[in-house]
């Protein structure tokens, strides 16, 4: 089991816990909402509780709830630019189907 | 697939729930929009990369526009249909635009500006446009830019505007916004902004200057930072100095340098083209070499060092060091009470300007950052706050003051200040109002803005009558005033008569408002007059005083004029005549004087009317009452 970010999101995320000056990482989950039933969470961890598992990738903490983790396993956090947006993408094995938007998602 | 950013820790956003709140510095000569992306302040460029949008509207015939780039390319070929700098025209009246024959448009009712009304339109080729209009013509694309740049609708910006900006300045501002379809959470004050972006406001207190220096104009801000709340202790600058003036000196020295003649329109654009190169070369370089094929074949081939450049622009650097005095001197402090200093705009990158500003304020200037995204890095901070995307522990508000008292006319054209200046905003404050006259059934409220004692001397904003007053004698009647000034700055004004419940009020939306000059030039005058004023309302009060005893008396007179004797009411009129006259002559002695003369004359007279009056009211009362009635007096 396991959930990594790629290269450029891990320096994205570095850069933006040192310019937070706080934080020991980074929290993924999942949790129900949206219109297709499951959405992202995406946070800054101040953090880490006793039951979160704990990855690295390229030197950044990433926690994840144990409940979370059989919907992300697998999952790659990417940083992209589409046109002049740019932010994180989770490429996630797991999704049957997204809502347009790709913002919430099923399994 | 979306793209999210990192929220704080608890605060992941609901898919389609991101409040996406940006902050837009709306530039004189460029604009900016930015926001906060995974707790970052960032500015948003366009899609070929650039930050800035030119704040230039080209207006077409067949009702299209053209914004930023595009329309400051078609300047020169089309300036009649090509608003530049309109910010210099919101909320200002054809009246208040000075050098407005030096401008290439057509303004509507330039034949007769004492008649044109409400604020400056400009006819162009898609249609009569107000500067509002320019304005949100701007804000639409940084909008735009937004929208595409994060992925979805925005809740609301925050908006910049100079501190010296007044009511309808930043109404019109506001009014821009809205017509952009902007929700505005909040109108900023730049140097403010600037301030958030260095995060001196969750650093220490103290006093920041803000020393901006942009393409055509300086502003200097002396702030105070006291438990959140930044106060403008004083501004001050120069409207017509900036980076270009840099420009022209070195312009002016490669046409010295290699003895050119007189040059073509076409040369002379050149030329400043490459002084401003060579300007911004020196910035990281000793040497700026410059070079130029002229359409005349002559060759231009010069080398500019940094000695040199110091040198020809010295007087420019001195220049801004004036009013940087200045505003210490009306803030009431020295050099050494300043805290920091906040570098703002292109310009402050020259070396020579940064040494200078480093010099007189024995400190190294705060520049860290992109003097040119400062102040919108600092509204995006505070555009994301207001949006609700707070990080714990962030829960602060910034608090921003209103830059002039607000206050209305008081009789013998006095004024009342009901708002101070620097009070924090939002604020609401009320006072008790009463009748001057007996049977008054109106009541005429006139909203002023200014620190000066006398109506004249301020900014009128708006008048409105309070009707329906019942007849009482003068000082029964209560009336409530309320000003209410929303966070923005924005004032609305209502009063209220308490026993009969009658209302009116004003939403202060002045037709055009007081230029910069002005309000530097009000708040100076107001200190400079501060003796002054003070007699003058002395003086002023003295004569309302003494209409008011002349009209007690004369009424007094109707109602019981048969206890006096032919002469008692010869010397009284006499006193009378005597105090009408002073109380037009301008010695507030001489009334006072002429006060206590009528008074001593009808002494008497008003001995007699309290019997008078003391005899009807006893009449008919037996004695023991009238007993009972002193005993209760004497066991008080």
């Amino acid at each position: 089991m396991a959930v990594t970010l790629s290269e450029n999101a891990a320096k994205h995320v570095s850069n933006y816990l040192a310019k937070r000056g706080k934080g020991v990482g980074l929290r993924l989950g999942v949790r129900t909402s949206g219109c297709s039933g499951m959405a992202y969470k995406l946070e800054f961890a101040d953090a880490v509780t006793p039951e979160d598992i704990q990855f690295e990738s390229h030197g950044v903490k990433v926690l994840i709830d144990p409940k979370s983790l059989p919907y992300l396993d697998g999952t790659e956090l990417d940083y992209a630019r589409e046109g002049l947006n740019e932010g994180f993408k989770f490429n996630n094995p797991n999704v049957k189907d997204a809502c347009g938007c790709g913002e919430s998602f099923n399994v | 697939m979306a793209l999210l950013q990192i929220a704080e820790p608890g605060e992941s956003a609901a898919p389609h729930q991101h409040k996406l709140a940006v902050g837009i510095d709306l530039g004189t000569t460029n604009s900016l929009v930015a926001t906060v992306r995974s707790g970052l302040a960032v500015v948003l460029s366009d899609e070929l990369g650039r930050t800035l949008l030119p704040s230039v509207v080209r207006y077409l015939p067949d009702g299209g526009t053209q914004v930023g780039f595009d329309a400051q390319e078609q300047q020169s070929v089309d300036p009649r249909n090509t608003v530049v700098s309109a910010k210099r025209l919101m909320g200002r009246g054809l009246a208040d635009i000075a050098h407005r024959e030096s401008m290439p448009y057509d303004f509507v009712g330039a034949e007769d500006v004492q008649g044109a009304q409400g604020m400056v339109r400009l006819r162009t080729a898609g249609g009569v446009k107000t500067p509002v209009e320019v304005s949100a013509d701007v804000l639409r694309a940084l909008r735009a830019r937004a929208e595409a740049a994060l992925g979805g609708p925005l809740v609301g910006a925050v908006i910049t505007v100079p501190a010296y900006f007044d009511d309808a300045q930043r109404q019109a501002t506001k009014d821009a916004a809205r017509l952009a379809g902007l929700s505005v959470l909040r109108l900023l004050n730049e140097p403010t902004a600037a301030a958030i972006a260095y995060g001196l406001d969750n650093a220490a207190e103290g006093v920041y200057a803000v020393y901006d220096l942009g393409g055509g104009t300086f502003d200097i801000s002396i702030l105070n930072l006291s438990k959140g709340i930044f106060e403008v202790l004083a501004t001050g600058g120069d409207s017509a100095l900036g980076g270009d003036d840099f420009d022209q000196r070195i312009f002016c020295w490669m046409l010295e340098a290699a003895k050119l003649k007189p040059l073509s329109a076409e040369d002379a654009r050149l030329l400043l083209t490459r002084a401003r190169e060579a300007k911004e070369y020196l910035t990281f370089h000793g040497v700026a070499p410059i070079t130029a094929r002229l359409n005349s074949g002559e060759l231009v081939d010069l080398k500019l060092t940094t000695e040199i450049f110091t040198e020809i622009t010295q007087t420019l650097v001195a220049k801004t060091i004036q009013p940087v005095k200045k505003a210490l001197r009306d803030a009431g402090l020295q050099v050494a009470d300043v805290k920091g200093v906040v570098m703002v705009g292109g310009a402050t990158r020259m070396p020579q300007v940064q040494r200078a500003v480093g010099e007189f304020f024995k400190q190294d200037p705060l520049n860290n950052l992109d003097p040119d995204k400062v102040v919108a890095l600092g509204a995006a901070t505070q555009a994301n706050l207001l949006a609700g995307n707070r990080a714990a522990g962030d829960d602060w508000l910034l608090l921003d003051v209103i830059p002039l008292s607000l206050g209305l006319e008081t009789m013998g054209g006095l004024v009342e200040k009901i708002i101070p200046r620097n009070s924090t905003i939002p604020a609401a404050r009320a006072q008790e109002f009463t009748t001057f006259r007996d049977g008054q059934t109106a009541m005429a409220v006139h909203v002023v803005q200014g620190e000066r004692e006398l109506v004249t001397d301020c900014r009128s904003l708006a008048r409105f009558e309070l009707r329906g007053i019942p007849p009482m004698v003068a000082g029964a009647a209560r009336i409530r005033v309320t000003f209410q000034v929303d966070a923005d700055g924005l004032l609305a004004v209502a009063a209220r008569e308490q026993t009969s419940g009658v209302e009116a009020n004003v939403t202060v939306k002045p037709s055009y408002g007081l230029s910069d000059d002005e309000i530097a030039g009000m708040l100076k005058d107001s200190m400079a007059h501060t003796k002054d004023d003070a007699m003058r309302r002395a003086l002023k009060e003295a004569q309302v005083e003494a209409q008011r005893l002349i009209e007690a008396v004369q009424s007094a007179l109707k109602s019981d004029g048969e206890l006096l004797s032919a002469e008692e009411l010869g010397r009284v009129e006499g006193a009378i005549a005597k105090l009408q006259t002073t109380a037009l002559g301008e010695n507030r002695r001489h009334i006072t004087l002429a006060m206590d003369d009528l008074e001593a004359e009808t002494k008497d007279f008003a001995a007699r009317r309290m019997d008078k009056s003391i005899r009807r009211a006893l009449a008919g009362r037996k004695v023991d009452e009238l007993k009972e009635f002193g005993s209760h007096g004497e066991n008080k």
